[in-house]
């Protein structure tokens, strides 16, 4: 089932943006590419535990390290995450949709009790 | 009356698999409440555009139970729940679910609360039993369009 295995995905890129840190991580990457080191630097964590969410991070497929260079610096995939913002923005568009539409119902109707039949 | 437009506005919650939409009417509760709980009225707004909604059931109050077709754009579904708890002007829990996938069943909450000078607050909550089915429920929306995105998304995982 195609659908299925990409809304667990999905699923992995919302889960991977749960945890603070990682959210702090993303936002700290949409201004620019950064090492691990400097990465780690604001957390009261080791490196190793940068490490371990950064692996989370690119798990979702949020994240992705270059292989060859030295510095191996981490770079925001950011067209993942806007998909994820925009199913969100999505979502809630329709839901807007659907109380503009009661905000018309709403005019029609009398204060209190029987609504004159159109 | 209506001065500004009321922003819809969406809470995608990270520990918990919900979503919440939260919504202010220039209307008194009792009027919001009203058009949620009248089929003749329910019908008119729901779903988003382009889509019809058919009642086949709308026994609302405690206990009772709802059914719906909803077509539009060449599509057609059924949905159904239950009404757990009704309260007037207040509160409306009930379940939703798309028939489709009888094993998905969201768990909603409705609240309405007076802001006063006949103004309300709506406050929708939809629990789901897992992260996968909530976030599976956002991915949708209900859409036709979702195979598609599904489909996008794939293709830019693969490539990761």
């Amino acid at each position: 089932m195609v659908d299925n295995v990409a809304a667990y995905r999905l699923s992995d890129v919302f889960s991977a943006l749960a945890d603070p840190t990682r959210r702090d991580m993303v936002a700290r990457l949409a201004v620019g590419d950064a090492t691990v080191t400097e990465l780690a630097e604001p957390y009261d964590v080791t490196v190793q535990a940068v490490s371990k969410h950064l692996r989370v991070l690119e798990d979702a497929g949020l994240v992705s390290r270059t292989r060859d260079a030295q510095r191996r610096p981490v770079h925001l995939e950011a067209e993942v995450f806007d998909l994820m913002t925009k199913w969100i923005e999505r979502y809630r568009r329709l839901a807007a949709q659907r109380y503009t539409k009661l905000d018309t119902v709403l005019e029609t109707m009398s204060e209190s009790g029987k609504e004159e039949s159109t | 009356m209506t001065t500004k437009t009321n922003e819809t506005q969406i809470i995608v919650d990270p520990d918990v698999p919900l979503v919440r939409i939260i919504r202010e009417f220039d209307a008194s509760p009792e009027k919001v409440f009203r058009a949620h709980t009248d089929p003749d009225l329910f019908k008119q707004w729901n779903g988003p555009d382009g889509y019809e909604t058919d009642i086949e059931t709308f026994d609302c109050r405690t206990g009772g139970s709802w059914r719906y077709k909803s077509s539009g754009q060449g599509w057609e579904g059924w949905f159904r729940g239950s009404f757990h708890e009704i309260r007037p002007n207040s509160v409306i829990i009930q379940t939703f679910n798309y028939e489709d996938i009888p094993d998905a069943v969201a768990l909603e909450r409705i609240e309405f609360e007076d802001l006063g000078n006949g103004r309300t607050r709506l406050t929708s909550t939809s629990l789901v039993d897992s992260f996968e089915g909530r976030d599976s429920f956002v991915a949708s929306g209900m859409e036709v369009g979702v195979i598609e995105g599904y489909q996008r998304l794939d293709g830019i995982l693969a490539a990761n």
